[in-house]
């Protein structure tokens, strides 16, 4: 007879249960239906369906932008993190609550702000319109939106980070001939490198799944300025509903294999740790 | 002279830190900076090191005034409380770490290195991580690294406060065999009396900021410059007596105050061996009670209460245990053999006054 394993934190067996429960409900079943769905046409359907020239645009828009709006943001983010953790200086409370602003801010305002700003005749796009960048209903406009909605999650994810650093870590660098650069360099950035990745694969997952925001800056203009998730609202329009599944089949695997990537990325980074 | 402390002081703000301290420490010694928490030791460790600067005052290493040199150049090895090792390197990467930035070449490091592990005990973890290491090896590779490029003096912020106190005894023994190896000078800094006792040729003592008293852990012992380092090196039972009529009074004891007013507060100190007990109550002139025995290996430590209730520490060995009888609630008779008069916390105290060992029937004998 198998002995009961004892253990002090009851509830073991209900927890679990409804772990599961709630991931099958939230994420696994709209996955597989997803999949069931797309598997009623023929493989060589899917494979027209979800290499159109415009779908292939649309994957290269959405990934490469969100690849490029997490670059930013992990570089900006974790200077930004730095500054507020390590520097005192007056309104720091107030400019650390307004990190999360793009939380809060229903996305179609910032899409309408940002687009707003940006238009060649906007406060910024005014600028930016004689130096022949045309930041808005453009690929770049896909970037600046991103860039705004994945910014706080490289800062908070960096930020407990940077406060437990300890300072006698630096000190003792210093004692062993280290100047600042040389200290930065060799140990804090490596320290800091799992989690710049934790957040950056944060920042480069929202931006995948960017929707609301992007459309109003984008101008939406098919092989040019279309995101992926808007061609599946163009086909579920059309009632191609096998056009849409193919298309989110796509994305979906591609996301998958990302954050996979990532997460291996961030063990490597993270072997010294426990 | 290795280190060399003039006039230094270290404010904090509106705080002072440190209060205008002179020492110094010659070439090869093992010092001990022994004080309570917030008393500037840490601080005058970290004066030493470049880690802070002194707001007034000269800091010569080695006959060379390092004021205006910084941290990275002092040359000396730092070992922190935390250790503070660098998770992300192995231990040899931790170890070698000043060596690449002093710029040796790789042959050295790699021997430098090894010769060290060798040193401390720590052969075979070189590609360990930190977090796969115990206290004790994580403090040692700590020391290694302080070592690794022949500093000028080690420094060591509380070196043995982190780890259990089984390692902690192991720690201070190997501390004193490594320094008679290397003969490094050595400044540790402790709030443990007997840590500072046990290892240091010599010892500090710091409170509130001001340097109390320097010497070794015998002369600190029994020549205490005040009270402060009567009380705080070792244990000090302290009583308060009346005057009446040339003699200070406490219950039954009884101490000669002939220049003393009557009515006037006598307060007298005396070390726990300074009490003689016998279990013959008419033996001495006190009475007490017994109330408790702590076994303390070789020594024990007896508690002695006296009829107003107050509570006297007294100490002896197994063997004077063994030969009197004793046992917890028995009343016996006590004389206190040696004490000094205390003047205040800052203040000098009295030579040492012995009562003499027979009947205390004889008030004033020995003076």
């Amino acid at each position: 007879m198998a002995e009961k394993k004892f253990n002090v934190l009851p509830g073991f067996g209900l927890t679990l249960g409804y772990t599961l429960f709630y991931l099958s409900v939230v994420v696994l079943i709209p996955i597989a239906g997803l999949f069931l769905r797309v598997f009623e046409i023929s493989w060589a359907d899917f494979w027209r369906l979800a290499t159109t020239p415009r779908a292939l645009a649309a994957y290269k828009l959405t990934f490469g932008a969100s690849f490029i709006a997490a670059c930013i943001n992990a570089v900006f983010g974790a200077i930004l993190a730095w500054v507020l953790v390590r520097y005192h200086f007056p309104m720091k409370r107030f400019m650390d609550a307004l990190i999360d602003f793009p939380f809060a801010l229903p996305t179609a305002v910032a899409g309408l702000t940002l687009s707003n700003l940006f238009a060649a005749n906007g406060w910024l796009g005014q600028y930016l319109a004689p130096l022949g960048i045309k930041a808005a209903f453009s690929p770049l406009g896909v970037v600046i939106a991103l860039t705004f909605v994945g910014m706080p999650f490289v800062v908070r994810t960096l930020q407990p980070v940077l406060e437990n650093l300890e300072r006698e870590i630096e000190e003792a660098a210093a004692t062993l001939g280290a100047s600042r650069f040389r200290t930065f360099c060799s140990i804090i950035a490596p320290t800091l490198l799992p989690t710049l990745i934790t957040g950056f694969a944060l920042a480069f997952a929202r931006a995948i799944g960017e929707y609301g925001s992007v459309i109003f800056i984008a101008g939406n203009i098919p092989n040019q300025s279309e995101i992926a998730p808007l061609l599946i609202i163009i086909r579920l329009e059309e009632y191609d509903y096998s056009g849409a599944m193919a298309l989110a089949v796509v994305l979906l695997v591609i996301s998958f294999v990302l954050l996979i990537t990532i997460n291996l990325l961030e063990r490597w980074a993270s072997r010294y740790q426990h | 002279m290795s280190i060399e402390l003039r006039n230094v002081s270290k404010k904090f703000g509106g705080v002072t830190a440190v209060n205008n301290v002179n020492f110094s420490v010659k070439e090869g010694e093992l010092v001990a900076l022994l004080g309570p928490s917030g008393g500037g030791k840490t601080t005058v460790l970290r004066m030493i090191s470049g880690l802070e600067m002194p707001s007034e005052g000269d800091i010569f290493i080695r006959g060379e005034r390092v004021n205006d040199i910084s941290v990275q150049k002092r040359n000396i090895g730092f070992v922190f409380q935390s250790y503070a090792l660098f998770k992300n390197m192995t231990v040899f990467k931790n170890i070698a770490f000043g060596l690449k930035i002093k710029k040796w070449a790789k042959n050295d490091i790699h021997d430098r290195v090894h010769e060290l592990l060798h040193l401390l005990g720590l052969e075979g973890l070189d590609k360990r991580y930190p977090h796969q290491l115990s206290g004790g090896q994580r403090q040692r590779v700590a020391i290694a690294r302080a070592l690794a490029s022949k500093p000028s003096v080690l420094l060591l912020d509380e070196p043995f406060g982190a780890v259990d106190a089984k390692i902690r005894q192991e720690l201070r023994d190997w501390l004193v065999t490594l320094h008679n190896d290397l003969n490094v000078t050595t400044l540790f800094v402790t709030h443990d009396q007997e840590e500072a006792m046990e290892v240091s040729n010599r010892i500090v003592i710091f409170s509130r900021g001001n340097l109390e008293q320097i010497g070794s852990p015998r002369e600190v012992y029994e020549e205490p410059n005040n009270e402060f380092v009567a009380r705080f090196v070792g244990v000090l039972n302290v009583l308060e007596l009346t005057v009446q009529g040339g003699l200070a009074r406490f219950g039954e004891l009884e101490f000669p105050a002939l220049d003393r007013p009557d009515g006037s507060k006598m307060r007298i100190g005396f070390r726990p061996f300074a009490v003689q007990i016998s279990s013959d109550t008419s033996a001495y002139r006190c009475r007490a009670v017994l109330r408790h025995t702590f076994f303390l290996g070789v020594m024990l430590r007896l508690e002695l209460e006296l009829p107003s209730g107050l509570v006297i520490r007294s100490r002896m060995t197994k063997e004077e245990y063994s030969a009197l009888v004793l046992k917890d609630g028995q009343e016996v008779s006590f004389i206190i053999k040696r004490y000094r008069i205390l003047r205040g916390e800052g203040e000098p105290l009295s030579p040492e006054i012995h009562s003499g060992d027979t009947a205390f029937s004889t008030h004033g004998a020995g003076i």
